[in-house]
C-alpha cells in the first residue's frame, strides 16, 4: 500500500470537503443577498460578533454584511429541536438526509479543481472514466428525496417525491447525451484529459454551445434549483418532500442541494470553461510552484462562482414550470435535441479528419 | 288579592267559534275568551286572534294576563267587516264571497272585538305608517340612555325601532328631564324620562297583586309614574314590573348594572323556594347565576313568581360551597368513597340503617334513596319546611318536592314524623348507619350528641352545616341549577329543571353517584341518563305512571297526589 | 368575452427573448439596490415608520375634555369583539357610579388582551360612547401573556384626552334649565 497516496489524498478530501462546506454555506448568504438585491431589499446585514465593529476600517463592513449569517444559521439548526413526527418510517426517515447529501458530496472526487502542487495533482480520483462516475453517483441522489418523501407518510413529502423521481431520471437523459458531444470533441473521458485539450484549443463552450445549453438547464433540473423545484414546490407542496423535516436533518438536504449546486458548476467549468486554466500568463500549463498552483485553483474556484451567481440568480427570476410542461421541455424537446447534436458532432469530427 | 292566577283547574266550557281573516288567511276563532283577572268570558280581540297564528302585531300596553288599556297605540291596524245591504244581508261579490267594507279608521287590535267575517290587515303599507309614527312620537322625550340602561337588549323600543324606527330625530327642541334613577321601592328602580306610560306596571300591581301603589301624576308631557305618597312598592311581587315594563323605566335593584342581558345563556328551570314550582329562566354566564325570571306556564304560574324566589339564587355561587369529597374529615375522591360506602352497606344487617332525605332532592334522587330503603327496611323522613304563605303564588309549605318525597314513599303524609323513631333507634344502638340527604339534622331533633354514637354518617349536601361538619363520609351534591332532574309541585305537577352552570369542584349531580351506590349495594341498573333514571322511575312508582322525560315537555304534566 | 391565444412565434418558442427580458428586469433591480442606493425596505429598530393619520393600531380607552372616563361599560365591544379579547366587569348595584354627571356608570374593570386583539376596529366602531378608539401603537410586546392584559388604568392612560359631544353632560345641562320642572314626587 502506497503510504504516501492515502495521506495525500486523506488530506485533500478533508480540504475539499471543508471548502465544499464552506462555499456551500456561504452560497445560501449569497442566495439570500442577491435574491434581496433584486427585490429592492437590503438582505441579511445584522449577524456580527459584538467585537467586530472595533476593527479598523473593515469594522463597519463586516457588521454591515452579514458575514456570519451562515455561521448563525449552522448554529440554529443544530440547536432545533430534531422532531420525529408520529407515523413516520423511522429507519427510512433517519436514511434519507444522508442518502440525499452523501452523492453531492463524492461526486467532487473526480473533478480536477487545480493542476498540481508538488507532485500531487489537485483532483482527489483521477479517473479514466470520470464522466461515467458522475453521472452513476449524480442518479444516486434522486434516493434520498424519493425516500424522505416516502418515508414521512404526509401526503406533500409524497407528491414532492414522485415529482423528483420523475424529474430527475428524465433530465439526467439530456445531461447524460448533452456531454457527448464534448467528449467526442475531446477524444477522452478523463476530466483532466479534457481539461489539457482546452488548454490547447480554447474552451469547449465555444465549440459546443448547445451542450453547453442543455447541460446548464438539465443542472438546474437536476439541483431542484428554479425553475425546477416541483419537488419542494413552497407554494404547492409546503416544503415538498423535506417538509416534515426539522433541525440537522433538514440542514443537511439544504446542504445537498446547495452542494449539487457545486458539483454542477464545476462540472460545468471543467467541461466547458477549461477548468483551472486561463488561456494567458502560461496559467494554462501545469504549475511549477506553489504560488501557480494556488492561483489556478483560484481561478477554478471563481469561475465556479460565477456560474453559481448566474444559477442564483436563474432562480429569482423565473416562475416555476408546470409538471407537464417540465416533461414535455424534457422529453420533447432536449432529448432529441441532444440526439440531434450528437449525430451533428460526430458527422463534423468525421467530415474534418 | 285576586282570583287565583292559573286557569287550568277548570275545562273552559265549549265557546261558539268564528271565522276571520288575518292577512288573508282564514282562521276560526273563539267568540269569548276568558278574562285575565276574573275568568268570565268576554269578547276575542284582534290581537288574540292574530296571536293565534303567530302574527305578530307590535303592542306596549297590552299584556295577555291583564287587562286592556289601550292607551300606547303600537298595536293600530285596518280591518274590514262584511258590508251589508239595505236589507241587512251581506253584499255578495261576483264569485259570491262577501264584500268586505273596509273599515275607514284604523283600530287598536288589542281592544277591538272581533266580528265574523272580519278581515284584519295587520302588514299594510298604511299600518306600517301608522306605527312609524306612533314610535316617532314615544321616542320624542325618551332619553336613549341604551347603553347605561338595564333594559338594553330585551327593550320593545328597541326592538321596534328596529323594524319601525327613524333613522335619526326630527325633534330639535330640548326633551322633558324627569326624575332619573328614583328608588321606588326595596327592590325597583325607576327612571321616568324612560317610561313611555303604558301603564302595565299600575295594572299589574292593582289587578294582579292588589296592593295599588304606583300612579301616574301631572299632566301632559310632564306625566310621571310614581309611587301613591307615603306608600313604599314593597309588595312580594314588585320584580314582575321589571319583567313586564316594555322599556327600561322599572329595572331591578338586585339586576342593576350587573351584567348585559345579551350575555346570558337562558335556561328553563324551575323555582325551588316554595311547593308552587313557578317555572322560571336561569340567566347565567360563564358558570355563574345572574339572575332567575318567570317563564310562561298557565297551568302553574301564569307570567309571574315572587321576588323572594326570584332573589333566592345568590347561594348557588356562594364561595364555601362544598367542593371536596371527604372520608373521615379527610379529602377523599369519588372512586374510593363511593366504594367504601357501598363495601359497609352490603354488609350492614336490615333495620341497621336510616335515611333523612330532603324534599328539596328531586324525584329521581329520592327514589333511588327508596331503593336503598326497601333494600335496608329502614326508617326514612325528611324534613317539613312550613311558613306563611300567600293566595297568589308563594306556597306555605316550603319545600318543592314535598309530593315527590311522598310519591317516592321517603315519608307519609306527616312529613317528620319518623325523625323521633329514628332518634330512639340511634340511641339505643340499633340505627348504626344514618344518610342524610341536603338536610342539617342536628337543627331537626337529632342533635350531634346521637350523631357521634353513629357507625357511619353519611351526609351530602351542597352547603356546608353542623351535620356536614360531623359526617363521615361527606359527598358534596349539586344546587338545581347544576344538574338536571324533576319536582312534583304542591298540585301535583311534575316539572323538569335543566342545567345552566357546572357544578364547583368535585360536586356531582346526586343521582349520578346514588345510581352507583344503588347498582353497588342492590345490584338494580339500567339507567344511566337522567332520561332513562326518570322514565324507570315512572314505571315503578305508581303516581308516574305513563309519564315519560320526553312527554314532561316544558310545562311538565300532573300527576294525582 | 373570450380572448383567443396567439399562437407564439418560433422567436417566441425559443424563450430566449422572455429569458434575456428577465435577466435585463433583474439585473436593473439589483444595481438599483446595490449602486443607486434605491431600497424600499427600511431597517425597522432603528428606522421608524410613519404612522398614517387613520392607521388602526392598539384599542384604548379614552377620557373626554374634562378628564372624565367616556366609557358607560355598555359591553357592546365585549360582544361584537371577534377574538374575545375584551373582558369588562361591569359596577354592579352597589358599584362606583360615573366621574361625571347623568352618565350613571362606568366600568369597574375593563380588560383587553393585547394577545388576542386582532385589531379590527369593531369595538371602535360599535361604540356608542365614542369611548374605545384604534391609536397608533402597533408593536405592543411584553415579557410575559400577563403583562399583555391591559386595565383599566393602563388603557385610560395609553388612550388620552379626546374630545367629542358631551352628550351626558349636555344632558344634565338641560335637565339644569328644566328646574322649574312641574314633577314633586
Amino acid at each position: 500500500m502506497d503510504w504516501n497516496f492515502i495521506i495525500f489524498s486523506v488530506v485533500k478530501i478533508a480540504v475539499a470537503i471543508g471548502v465544499l462546506h464552506a462555499i456551500a454555506a456561504y452560497a445560501v448568504l449569497a442566495e439570500r443577498k442577491i435574491s434581496a438585491w433584486i427585490q429592492d431589499r437590503v438582505g441579511p446585514n445584522r449577524v456580527a460578533p459584538p467585537f467586530m465593529k472595533y476593527i479598523p476600517v473593515l469594522g463597519p463592513v463586516l457588521t454591515r454584511w452579514g458575514i456570519f449569517q451562515p455561521l448563525a444559521d449552522g448554529l440554529k439548526f443544530m440547536l432545533k429541536e430534531d422532531f420525529t413526527p408520529a407515523g413516520v418510517h423511522k429507519a427510512y426517515f433517519w436514511i434519507a438526509p444522508a442518502v440525499a447529501i452523501i452523492p453531492s458530496m463524492i461526486v467532487i472526487a473526480v473533478i480536477p479543481f487545480g493542476s498540481v502542487m508538488g507532485h500531487q495533482q489537485m483532483v482527489i480520483a483521477n479517473l479514466n472514466v470520470g464522466i461515467l462516475y458522475t453521472f452513476g453517483i449524480v442518479s444516486l441522489g434522486v434516493y434520498g428525496i424519493v425516500l424522505a418523501g416516502y418515508a414521512a407518510n404526509s401526503k406533500y413529502p409524497f407528491l414532492g417525491g414522485i415529482r423528483s423521481s420523475a424529474q430527475m431520471i428524465s433530465y439526467e437523459i439530456s445531461m447524460g447525451m448533452s456531454v457527448i458531444p464534448v467528449f467526442l470533441i475531446a477524444g477522452a473521458l478523463n476530466l483532466s484529459s479534457v481539461i489539457a485539450w482546452q488548454a490547447q484549443h480554447g474552451w469547449l463552450v465555444i465549440y459546443a454551445p448547445l451542450s453547453f445549453i442543455i447541460f446548464l438547464i438539465a443542472g438546474f433540473a437536476e439541483t431542484n434549483r428554479l425553475p425546477f423545484d416541483l419537488p419542494e414546490a413552497e407554494t404547492e407542496l409546503v416544503g415538498g418532500y423535506h417538509t416534515e423535516y426539522s433541525s440537522m436533518k433538514f440542514a443537511l438536504f439544504f446542504l445537498a442541494e446547495y452542494s449539487n449546486m457545486i458539483a454542477a458548476t464545476g462540472m460545468m467549468t471543467t467541461l466547458f470553461f477549461g477548468g483551472w486554466t486561463l488561456p494567458f500568463w502560461g496559467l494554462d500549463q501545469p504549475a511549477h510552484s506553489i504560488g501557480i498552483a494556488i492561483v489556478q485553483i483560484l481561478i477554478f474556484l471563481a469561475k465556479m462562482c460565477a456560474l453559481m451567481t448566474v444559477f442564483i440568480w436563474v432562480r429569482w427570476m423565473f416562475p416555476r414550470f408546470r409538471y407537464d410542461q417540465l416533461m414535455d421541455l424534457g422529453w420533447r424537446r432536449f432529448v432529441p435535441l441532444a440526439v440531434v447534436n450528437i449525430l451533428v458532432t460526430a458527422i463534423v469530427l468525421w467530415a474534418i479528419s | 288579592m285576586s282570583t287565583p292566577v292559573t286557569t287550568e283547574t277548570k275545562p273552559a266550557p265549549p265557546v261558539e267559534k268564528i271565522k276571520v281573516k288575518v292577512d288573508g288567511r282564514e282562521i276560526e276563532v273563539p267568540r269569548t275568551t276568558p278574562d285575565p283577572i276574573s275568568g268570565k268570558p268576554i269578547p276575542t280581540t284582534m290581537i288574540q286572534a292574530c296571536a293565534l297564528i303567530n302574527v305578530d302585531v307590535p303592542h306596549y300596553c297590552y299584556h295577555p294576563k291583564l287587562p286592556v288599556a289601550g292607551n300606547c297605540r303600537m298595536c293600530l291596524v285596518e280591518f274590514g267587516t262584511p258590508a251589508l245591504g239595505p236589507d241587512r244581508k251581506p253584499i255578495l261579490n261576483q264569485d259570491g264571497t262577501p264584500k268586505i267594507a273596509k273599515s275607514p279608521r284604523p283600530a287598536i287590535a288589542c281592544a277591538t272585538p272581533i266580528s265574523p267575517g272580519m278581515e284584519i290587515y295587520t302588514n299594510t303599507p298604511a299600518v306600517k305608517q301608522m306605527r312609524e309614527g306612533v314610535l316617532e312620537f314615544l321616542l320624542i322625550n325618551h332619553p336613549l340612555d341604551c347603553p347605561i340602561c338595564d333594559q338594553a337588549g330585551e327593550c320593545k323600543l328597541q326592538e321596534y325601532s328596529v323594524d319601525y324606527g327613524q333613522s335619526a330625530s326630527r325633534f330639535v327642541e330640548p326633551k322633558v328631564h324627569k326624575p332619573k334613577a328614583v328608588d321606588l321601592g326595596p327592590r325597583i328602580v325607576l327612571d321616568d324620562e324612560r317610561c313611555i306610560l303604558c301603564t302595565r306596571c299600575i295594572r299589574f300591581t292593582k289587578d294582579i297583586v292588589g296592593d295599588d301603589a304606583l300612579g301616574i301624576v301631572n299632566r301632559g308631557s310632564y306625566n310621571t309614574l310614581t309611587a301613591y305618597p307615603g306608600k313604599v312598592f314593597d309588595n312580594n311581587y314588585t320584580l314582575n314590573t321589571v319583567d313586564i315594563c316594555p322599556v327600561g323605566a322599572l329595572t331591578s335593584k338586585d339586576f342593576r348594572f350587573k351584567m348585559r342581558v345579551w350575555f346570558l345563556k337562558e335556561t328553563k328551570s324551575v323555582c325551588t323556594s316554595c311547593a308552587t314550582g313557578c317555572n322560571i329562566i336561569i340567566g347565567s354566564r360563564e358558570e355563574k347565576v345572574y339572575r332567575y325570571e318567570p317563564r310562561q306556564n298557565d297551568a302553574v304560574n301564569a307570567c309571574w313568581m315572587c321576588d323572594s324566589g326570584r332573589l333566592n339564587y345568590k347561594w348557588i355561587g356562594r364561595e364555601d360551597r362544598l367542593k371536596d369529597v371527604q372520608r373521615q374529615k379527610e379529602k377523599s375522591i369519588w372512586n374510593a368513597a363511593l366504594n367504601e360506602i357501598s363495601h359497609k352497606l352490603k354488609s350492614a344487617p336490615v333495620g341497621s340503617v336510616a335515611i333523612i332525605a330532603s324534599a328539596r332532592q328531586a324525584n329521581e334522587e329520592l327514589w333511588l334513596l327508596s331503593k336503598l330503603k326497601a333494600k335496608f327496611s329502614a326508617l326514612s323522613d325528611s324534613v317539613p319546611r312550613m311558613a306563611e304563605g300567600d293566595k297568589l303564588l308563594l306556597n306555605a309549605d316550603r319545600n318543592p318536592n314535598t309530593n315527590g318525597a311522598r310519591l317516592t314513599g321517603i315519608c307519609f303524609t306527616e312529613m317528620g314524623s319518623t325523625i323521633p323513631q329514628i332518634a330512639s333507634g340511634i340511641s339505643s344502638g340499633k340505627i348504626k348507619t344514618l344518610i342524610v340527604f341536603g338536610e342539617d339534622v342536628t337543627k331537626h331533633g337529632l342533635g350531634p350528641d346521637l350523631l357521634g354514637k353513629l357507625e357511619t354518617l353519611i351526609v351530602s349536601d351542597i352547603l356546608p352545616n353542623a351535620t356536614t361538619r360531623l359526617a363521615h363520609y361527606l359527598l358534596p351534591g349539586c344546587a338545581h341549577a347544576e344538574k338536571r332532574g324533576t319536582f312534583t309541585n304542591a298540585k301535583g305537577r311534575v316539572q323538569k329543571f335543566m342545567k345552566a352552570v357546572e357544578p364547583p369542584g368535585d360536586a356531582r349531580p346526586e343521582w349520578e353517584f346514588l345510581h352507583e351506590l344503588v347498582f353497588n349495594v342492590t345490584g338494580q341498573d339500567g339507567f344511566v341518563t337522567i332520561e332513562g333514571l326518570f322514565n324507570e322511575m315512572a314505571k315503578e312508582v305508581p303516581a308516574f305512571k305513563g309519564l315519560t322525560w320526553a312527554g314532561l315537555g316544558d310545562s311538565g304534566a300532573t300527576v294525582p297526589i | 368575452m373570450i380572448v383567443n391565444r396567439r399562437p407564439l412565434t418560433f422567436w417566441e418558442k425559443l424563450y430566449l427573448p422572455a429569458i434575456m427580458g428577465g435577466l435585463k428586469v433583474t439585473m436593473r433591480h439589483a444595481w438599483r439596490t446595490l449602486f443607486a442606493g434605491k431600497k424600499v425596505t427600511m431597517e425597522y429598530p432603528e428606522q421608524k415608520w410613519a404612522v398614517p393619520p387613520d392607521y388602526r393600531g392598539a384599542p384604548y380607552l379614552v377620557r373626554d375634555q374634562d378628564g372624565s372616563t367616556k366609557c358607560v361599560s355598555c359591553q357592546l365591544c365585549e360582544f361584537v369583539c371577534p377574538p374575545k379579547a375584551i373582558k369588562i366587569i361591569p359596577p354592579g348595584p352597589a358599584g362606583q357610579i360615573a366621574d361625571r354627571a347623568n352618565a350613571e356608570k362606568m366600568p369597574r374593570e375593563f380588560e383587553i388582551n393585547m394577545l388576542r386583539c386582532i385589531y379590527c376596529g369593531m369595538c371602535q366602531e360599535v361604540c356608542p360612547e365614542e369611548a374605545i378608539f384604534l391609536l397608533k401603537d402597533y408593536s405592543i410586546t411584553g415579557q410575559s401573556r400577563q403583562e399583555l392584559v391591559f386595565n383599566k388604568e393602563k388603557l385610560l392612560a395609553l388612550g388620552g384626552v379626546h374630545p367629542g359631544i358631551q352628550k351626558w353632560k349636555h344632558k344634565a345641562e338641560e335637565a339644569k334649565e328644566q328646574e322649574n320642572f312641574p314633577v314633586k314626587v
